[in-house]
């Protein structure tokens, strides 16, 4: 079973990988964008994926990956099932910080078709934090891009004395209150 | 001129938007071009609709010509209607030359020996269709011009395009008359419906393009180069070349005819875990499902590329076109229709 392990490869110096999963193609095909416009001091490649496992042919090429972004849209209950069914395939060691859900289309109130409960259910369950987001929206495009880049500077470890675990700690305890 | 009349002409008009009303008034051909000239276009439409309303009068327009007018504004404009259609079934292999004439005549004759009281207009165009206009009354009353049906028929082939009007009740009268005039002996209607008039007619007469299993040469991968930034990589690439594959083979390359509404009337059994029992009788679990959109083929041809279904689509819903309808019946599964289950 090819399964995404954290820690099988070597980092590559002064550079991070980030994955994003999901149905919807040509929304991540946007945020990778928005997130490549952001300034940083590193070298960034950015993986698009449906779902996992990721085609084992190309495994030699990849790099070691840093942070998975499952992309959920409240509007799909498709992409929803999807991202439970690419869940299997992410080793443990990957939800100790390394992993965010990221759900988008929440500006539509009318058209959401998953309730918030499956969502956080995924939360507790995975242990990893969820960022709410509308990504039709420049703006809201834009600041998800920027978080999503101090996560994965974190989670490659470029940030001296926060680790990825930390991090994934500090956004537990502070949801909770 | 007859008040009704005038008012009739007058109100269509007003429904053309105000750049075309010189182009259609001139197909009518019932103006002069002097008198053409005379109109000014740029007052208010209402104006413009009262201008031609005296014009019409000083040519004494009348009932005939008024519906020539309205036939010509549908064919324009056709699209405003919802369109059905029928399929006329011959026995035998009498393959009679159309004599519209004599088509006109028996049809008028058939359709006024029932109901006298009817406003029938025709008009022939190029492509070999004629256009059949009816304005209905009752056995009492004189023919309402606002009341009214179309049909589109095609001589060289069986089939009929009828938008119908609140009247439903006249259309078996109606469809008798068309089968007695083409020389046909049935009539069935084939559960395609549609705005869209020329989609219609693609589907019926097999003008969009079919799916057709081309296996193309491997020259194919030049084709989209959008993404040339490398530090984005696409890992399901072969995946997502695969579903663009059968996509293609599934709908063919072509713009898709446009049609509003799928709808699947289910009298099939529930079936639940035996332990819920939730029907206590077996009795079919009565259930319509509707898919509408703007157009409707084109946006199922998207939904695995836009990755909101999984490859491949269910046939009920990729059969439409082939099979020249979009109202279906399904069953239980007894060999006669397909009986797997639309998944969302």
């Amino acid at each position: 079973m090819a399964v995404a392990r954290p820690f099988d490869k070597l980092p590559a110096l002064n550079s991070a990988a980030l994955l994003l999963v999901g149905t919807d193609g040509s929304a991540q095909q946007r945020l990778a964008e928005a997130v490549l416009r952001e300034r940083r001091e590193f070298e960034i490649s950015i993986h698009l994926a449906t779902s996992l496992p990721l085609p084992a042919e190309r495994d030699h090429l990849r790099p070691r990956i840093d942070l998975i972004v499952f992309i959920i849209d409240i509007k799909s209950k498709y992409s929803l099932k999807n991202v439970e069914a690419s869940l299997a395939y992410v080793d443990a060691s990957f939800f100790l910080g390394k992993v965010c859900f990221l759900v988008t289309g929440v500006g539509r109130v009318n058209n959401c078709s998953i309730e918030m409960n499956a969502i956080w259910k995924l939360r507790d369950v995975y242990c990893s934090p969820v960022l709410l987001c509308e990504l039709e929206v420049e703006r809201i495009q834009a600041t998800t891009a920027q978080r999503l880049l101090r996560m994965l500077q974190i989670c490659a470890g470029h940030v001296p004395g926060v680790s990825a675990l930390t991090f994934g700690s500090l956004m537990r305890s502070s949801a909770d209150d | 001129m007859d008040e009704v009349v005038a008012e009739y002409i007058r109100r269509t008009v007003l429904k053309i938007p105000r750049d075309e009303i010189m182009g259609v008034l001139r197909k009518w051909g019932f103006l002069s071009e002097t008198q053409l000239g005379a109109i000014n276009f740029r007052q208010t439409k209402d104006s413009i609709s009262q201008e031609v309303v005296q014009l019409c009068e000083e040519n004494s327009a009348d009932v005939k010509q008024a519906a020539i007018l309205d036939i010509i504004y549908n064919n324009i404009y056709p699209n405003k209607r919802v369109w059905s259609v029928y399929q006329m079934k011959k026995t035998g292999e009498e393959t009679d030359l159309f004599d519209f004439t004599n088509f006109k005549k028996k049809f008028k004759r058939r359709l006024q020996s029932a109901l006298k009281n009817v406003t029938i207009s025709f008009r022939e165009y190029e492509d070999n269709a004629i256009w059949i206009r009816i304005a209905w009354g009752t056995p009492y009353t004189k023919p309402n011009q606002y009341k009214t049906s179309y049909v589109v028929y095609h001589s060289q082939t069986p089939y009929v395009f009828i938008s119908v009007s609140v009247l439903k009740s006249n259309l078996p009268l109606l469809c008798q008359a068309l089968v007695v005039a083409s020389n046909y002996h049935d009539i069935r209607e084939m559960e395609l419906r549609s705005h869209c008039l020329n989609s219609l007619k693609d589907i019926v007469f097999k003008r969009y393009s079919q799916n057709f299993q081309t296996h193309y040469p491997k020259q194919e991968k030049n084709v989209a180069t959008e993404n040339v930034d490398v530090r984005i990589i696409q890992e399901d690439k072969s995946e997502k070349e695969r579903i663009q594959r059968v996509n293609r083979e599934v709908f063919g390359d072509g713009p898709q005819p446009k049609l509003e509404f799928a709808q699947y009337k289910l009298e099939t059994m529930f079936k639940s875990d035996p332990k819920m029992d939730v029907l206590e009788k077996r009795e079919p679990f009565r259930c319509l499902v509707k898919f509408s959109s703007p157009d409707l083929l084109e946006s199922l041809k998207s939904l695995v590329p836009a990755g909101m279904a999984d490859a491949p689509l269910s046939p009920l819903l990729t059969c439409i076109p082939q099979k020249a309808r979009n109202y279906f019946k399904i069953r239980e599964r007894k060999g006669v229709l397909p009986g797997s289950f639309v998944r969302p």
